[in-house]
């Protein structure tokens, strides 16, 4: 069970959050302005990629905030939350890592 | 007792304090400290079960949680347990216990006749052999081969146990009171952290209760219980006995099980919890999880008396009990020989100790020459003789290159064959973490690699064998964590020391030959389990099963109770050969929680019963209950389903209520429907965006009906939603979708529309809503609402007035879902009972009637008004629903793009229509499946399926809603629902079966 550091709350067990999935997708201003094409891409279609990740989360048992978290898909290595409306920070330049020691 | 050592003083049982107990009928007797299993050796008892497919007698063949075949049914009524293996259960007095899968008893196994068509139960076999005809698979093949192929018996009672669950955290979990697991504890609770210590066995301490070694220059029990206290005596400490850590998840998140009483027997502590599973948050984890004896795999290596070496040390050493009077040790390494000393020592006879390496080093060959014992070089035993139990072994030279043998066959007596093939490190709860592992040739097993959480390994769990590495490795390990844990060393940590002992290498032999090829003559197994043999295996791979997953499953190798504890590498050695790769090449099956079974009393903990779920009821449920209504389950809440008077089934009350709404007057309680306050200056811009229809021009007062669409357009909920003043809306939800609705709107409010000033507060549970519906509710709004005017003309349909009712602030809805004049009464929920009755008090006169769920359904049926939910499935559109006067063509809203999509515009889509049966008394079932053409050829092509359905008091019929493909284009013509045994009629009609022109409501 992930360990997620709420910006409002602090750490939390997950079961108290909800993954909305990929961040950084904007409703479109004026979706009649769309072929039936681009707005199945923004309906349907997510990026899923091994490594870093940027997702939304939700903390639904708690404060009913959502916010945006960089998530390593490989690891479950959280880097960080920020706020909605923040500036995304850059993905770490690094891979995922193993907090455990390596013999 | 026979089975026990002469000497009073050996082992950890207690003599002073003999329990009874009874194994298939028969009383027997142990002492406090057995377990079930040596108590059960000492009493001279080998035959334990019968095994899984063939019916083989099988015995007790370790001391620990990777018992294969030690497995029985503990306890009786609703007390029983099946499965539970006898190395762990703890003797207590009275304790009652039977054979599994074995009748009419385990000495004379009935089934045992399948031991004589060994060839059909080959791996696959169930692939291979019941296959045709097809439709005998759930009719006889499956339930014969679910009696026959049986584990134990789970109970058909109530579980009369309580179960506990605890959250807690720390800076060290260590995992395992064995030398490594007692050295890193000691080492890390001595900064001052919080250390749990949890340890499986009744008793801490591991392989030290097993072997007689010096830590520290003294006894190693001695400096067991040295260590034991000086951990209980902090406070920072928490020491959990009887306790295995059984799942290992992410962020260091742990489920351990503790077994608080089964130690005492079914009724020993009343009113303490049974067994208590943890919840572990550690900053760190020090896993000393020890090692697993690996079995030999020669023939007839499954016969009761044969043996783990080193489990036979623990009950010699541990239990003072001897498993055999006259051993044949059979080995590849060096820890079998020690075995065999203190076998020897406690006074068994050691026919022979047999070794398939060539040499011996001389300091192990001396020790056993002291002691009289036979050495058997470069031999190995090739097969087992005895009909139930172990009464011989055969040996014979085994030829150079290991394949074969070599010379002639020698015949040996015993009772007992100790054997040892090396040793597994316990990775398990490391696999589970995510860690990988690796290989390592010389010790010929898996050890931990690479970890992939904040976690050490250390002591035998990493491969560490001898008791100097083990206490070293443990040591370092807590020292490790609990720095990393930010505590620093203390001054008086120093490590325990014992003298380090010189050992050969292991040499493997992964399958043992025999006289004749592999597959002819006597069964070599694998897995004791589940009966897959050596020959099984080879049979999978020459089938072309290359990956050990499909092998697994193929073959069941490693599956069952134990998961393949003591067999699982012997299955990799076996097939690696076979397919001419190494080991570490073919990779090891997926390891997963949990590490041994865990009950689901354990597992559900207090979530039992009442408290299974929470249950939500009304401020009026007391009067519901004290008028007899029957409940319905919506959601948590508990709703009147019908209100029943004496004498009625439902039907006849349901059809009374629906009768008396529309003749008279009807009160029901909607207190569950969704309540959300929608409060700020861009409240009306932002419900505007959420539902179909147009919301800037609601005047304050009014009501509207909206509908919500997912973005894909779908429908999601429904209701009505009230201007209450300039910036806030009083929203409705259905029962069910409340809580969904409210995050749905908070989602689009903190992420879509951040600068939209609306604030959204669920207010569901603090109003009452009282509904009273029918022609004579205008009559009971005059008595209970007198300063109000209910005309038409002052309070006109789809409006909402604040006002006085029975003496409470209310604020009133002129709204309707049953289609007659209905006024929604909404007070603060404090009074919702008091206003309840003073309602029903005046209403009485009026023969004024109570309804529940199932009338409020038949009468909104009757109008056509969709349920969401029940006419939706996440897959229908608002124009699937003829609902297109409801979706705005001037604006956007969620779902808007969606509903012009392709997809969503085709013609052939499944659309609500009404459905009228030609036999008017006939009521469809709900969810029945509709055809166009019920003479076509099965499978059927299907157009849809009814989704309410009703007999209709008020239509004098039964009346049915349904989706049907095309339907809002086939108004008047045929469609049948294929029922079993018969076909019914029905004819597509409109939805709205009752006043299709409103004129009742208004």
């Amino acid at each position: 069970m992930l360990l997620i550091q709420c910006p409002w709350c602090g750490p939390r067990d997950e079961i108290e959050f909800r993954c909305g999935g990929e961040a950084h997708i904007a409703r479109p201003a004026d979706p009649t302005a769309l072929d039936d094409a681009q707005w199945a891409d923004f309906l349907f279609m997510r990026t899923n990629p091994k490594g870093w990740h940027r997702e939304r989360w939700y903390h639904g048992a708690g404060c009913r905030r959502w916010f945006n978290g960089i998530r390593s898909t490989i690891t479950h290595e959280i880097v960080g939350f920020y706020k909605m409306g923040e500036t995304p920070p850059p993905l770490p330049d690094r891979s995922p890592a193993s907090p455990g020691p390596t013999r | 007792m026979s089975g026990r050592h002469q000497r009073p003083d050996s082992g950890r049982i207690d003599r002073s304090a003999p329990l009874h107990f009874t194994f298939n009928g028969r009383r027997y007797q142990g002492y406090a400290g057995d377990t079930l299993a040596s108590a059960l050796l000492a009493n001279g008892v080998k035959l334990i079960g019968r095994s899984f497919k063939y019916h083989r007698p099988r015995g007790i063949v370790s001391a620990g949680s990777e018992e294969p075949t030690g497995l029985v049914q503990l306890e009786i009524g609703g007390y029983t347990e099946p499965n539970l293996r006898a190395t762990q259960i703890e003797l207590y007095e009275g304790l009652i216990t039977t054979t599994q899968n074995a009748w009419p008893s385990v000495e004379y196994d009935f089934g045992a006749v399948n031991n004589l068509f060994s060839k059909i139960f080959i791996a696959g076999f169930y692939y291979k052999t019941f296959m045709q005809p097809r439709s005998f698979w759930m009719r006889y093949y499956e339930p014969a081969i679910r009696r026959m192929a049986g584990m134990g018996r789970a109970s058909r009672e109530p579980d009369p146990d309580i179960y506990d669950r605890m959250n807690e955290h720390c800076d060290v979990l260590v995992v395992g009171a064995g030398p490594a697991g007692l050295a890193a504890a000691q080492a890390a609770a001595r900064t001052g952290a919080r250390v749990i210590l949890a340890d499986e066995q009744s008793e801490m301490g591991g392989n030290l209760l097993t072997e007689n070694v010096k830590i520290d220059g003294r006894p190693g029990t001695d400096w067991l219980a040295h260590v034991v206290t000086e951990l209980d005596s902090r406070d920072s400490v928490r020491l959990l006995p009887r306790t295995t850590v059984f799942g290992y998840y992410d962020y260091n998140y742990l489920c351990a099980v503790e077994r608080c009483t089964d130690h005492l027997g079914p009724k020993g502590a009343p009113g303490h919890p049974r067994q208590r599973v943890w919840h572990i948050r550690a900053k760190q984890v020090v896993l000393a999880t020890g090692a697993h004896e690996r079995p030999l795999v020669f023939a007839d290596n499954d016969k009761p008396g044969v043996m783990l070496a080193g489990s036979v040390r623990t009950y010699v050493n541990r239990f003072a009990t001897l498993p055999g009077r006259n051993a044949v040790v059979f080995t590849n390494n060096d820890s079998a020989w020690s075995a065999a000393f203190d076998m020897a020592d406690a006074g068994m006879a050691i026919a022979a100790i047999v070794d398939r390496r060539d040499t011996v080093r001389p300091a192990l060959a001396e020790r056993a020459r002291e002691r009289g014992i036979r050495i058997l070089a470069g031999t190995v035993v090739t097969g087992v003789t005895g009909r139930r139990c172990v009464a011989g072994v055969e040996v014979a030279r085994l030829a150079s290159d290991g394949t074969g043998i070599a010379g002639g066959v020698e015949q040996i007596e015993c009772d007992l064959v100790a054997m040892s093939g090396g040793w597994n490190p316990a990775v398990h709860l490391f696999c589970q973490s995510q860690g990988k592992l690796r290989y390592d040739d010389e010790k010929a097993c898996f050890v931990p690699g690479r970890a992939a959480q904040k976690q050490y390994s250390a002591g035998s769990a990493n491969g560490a064998f001898a008791l100097a590495d083990v206490l070293i490795e443990g040591f370092h390990a807590g020292i490790s964590a609990v720095d990393a844990a930010g505590y620093g060393a203390t001054a008086n940590n120093v490590p325990p020391r014992a003298d380090r002992e010189e050992t050969a290498p292991l040499r493997p032999l992964w399958l043992v030959p025999s006289t004749k090829t592999l597959g002819h003559g006597a069964k070599r197994f694998v897995d004791l389990q589940n009966d897959v043999t050596a020959a099984d295996l080879l049979l999978a791979h020459r089938e072309g099963l290359d990956s050990v997953e499909h092998v697994k499953r193929y073959t069941t190798s490693g599956m069952g109770t134990d998961q393949g504890k003591t067999s699982n590498v012997n299955t990799l050695a076996i097939l690696a050969e076979a397919q001419i790769k190494t080991i570490p090449m073919l990779g090891v099956t997926t390891f997963r929680a949990p590490y041994t079974p865990v009950t689901y009393g354990a597992l559900a903990g207090r979530d039992v019963g009442h408290l299974a779920d929470p249950i939500r009821t009304t401020a009026i449920h007391r009067w519901h209950v004290e008028h007899g209504a029957a409940f319905e389950d919506v959601g948590q809440w508990k709703r009147p389903w019908f209100f029943p008077k004496p004498g009625e089934d439902m039907h006849q009350a349901v059809a009374r209520e629906t009768k008396a709404v529309r003749d008279g007057v009807g009160i029901l309680d909607a207190s569950t429907l969704g309540k959300i306050q929608i409060e700020g200056p861009d409240s009306a811009e932002f419900l505007n965006r959420i539902y179909t229809n147009a919301w800037k021009k609601l005047d304050v007062g009014r009501s509207r009906y909206g509908l919500m669409c997912r973005e894909d357009g779908m429908v999601f909920d429904d209701g009505v939603t009230s201007r209450i003043g300039e910036n806030s809306f009083l929203m409705t939800t259905t029962t069910g979708g409340a809580a969904n609705v409210l995050d749905w709107l908070e989602e689009y409010l903190q992420t879509e529309w951040p600068t939209l000033k609306v604030y959204c507060t669920s207010v569901t549970e603090q109003w009452a809503t009282i509904s009273i519906a029918g022609p004579k509710s205008i009559d009971v709004m005059h008595e209970v609402a007198p300063g109000l005017d209910v005309s038409s003309e002052r309070f006109p349909f789809m409006s909402f007035q604040e006002g006085t009712v029975a003496g409470v602030a209310a604020r009133i809805f002129r709204i309707s879902f049953t289609g007659e004049v209905s006024f929604e009464i909404n007070v603060p929920s404090y009074y919702g009972l008091a206003v309840w009755e003073a309602v029903w008090a005046a209403g009485e006169k009026h023969g004024m009637t109570p309804y529940g769920t199932e009338t409020m359904h038949v009468l909104r049926a009757e109008k056509g008004f969709i349920i969401v939910g029940q006419e939706t499935d996440g897959t229908v559109t608002p124009i699937d629903l003829g609902m297109d006067w409801i979706v705005s063509k001037q604006k956007d809203f969620v779902g808007r793009r969606s509903l012009t999509r392709s997809e969503s515009v085709r013609s052939d889509r499944k659309q609500l229509v009404g459905l009228l049966t030609e036999d008017p008394k006939e009521i469809l079932p709900e969810g029945a499946q509709l055809v166009f053409d019920p003479s076509a050829p099965i499978p059927m092509p299907m157009c849809g399926h009814v989704t309410s359905s009703y007999w209709s008091p008020n239509c004098e019929r039964s009346i049915a809603l349904a989706l049907v493909k095309g339907g809002l284009g086939k108004k008047g013509e045929t469609v049948h629902a294929p029922l079993i045994g018969r076909t019914v009629r029905a004819t597509i009609v409109d939805p709205v079966f009752f006043d299709p022109e409103n004129k009742r409501r208004d």
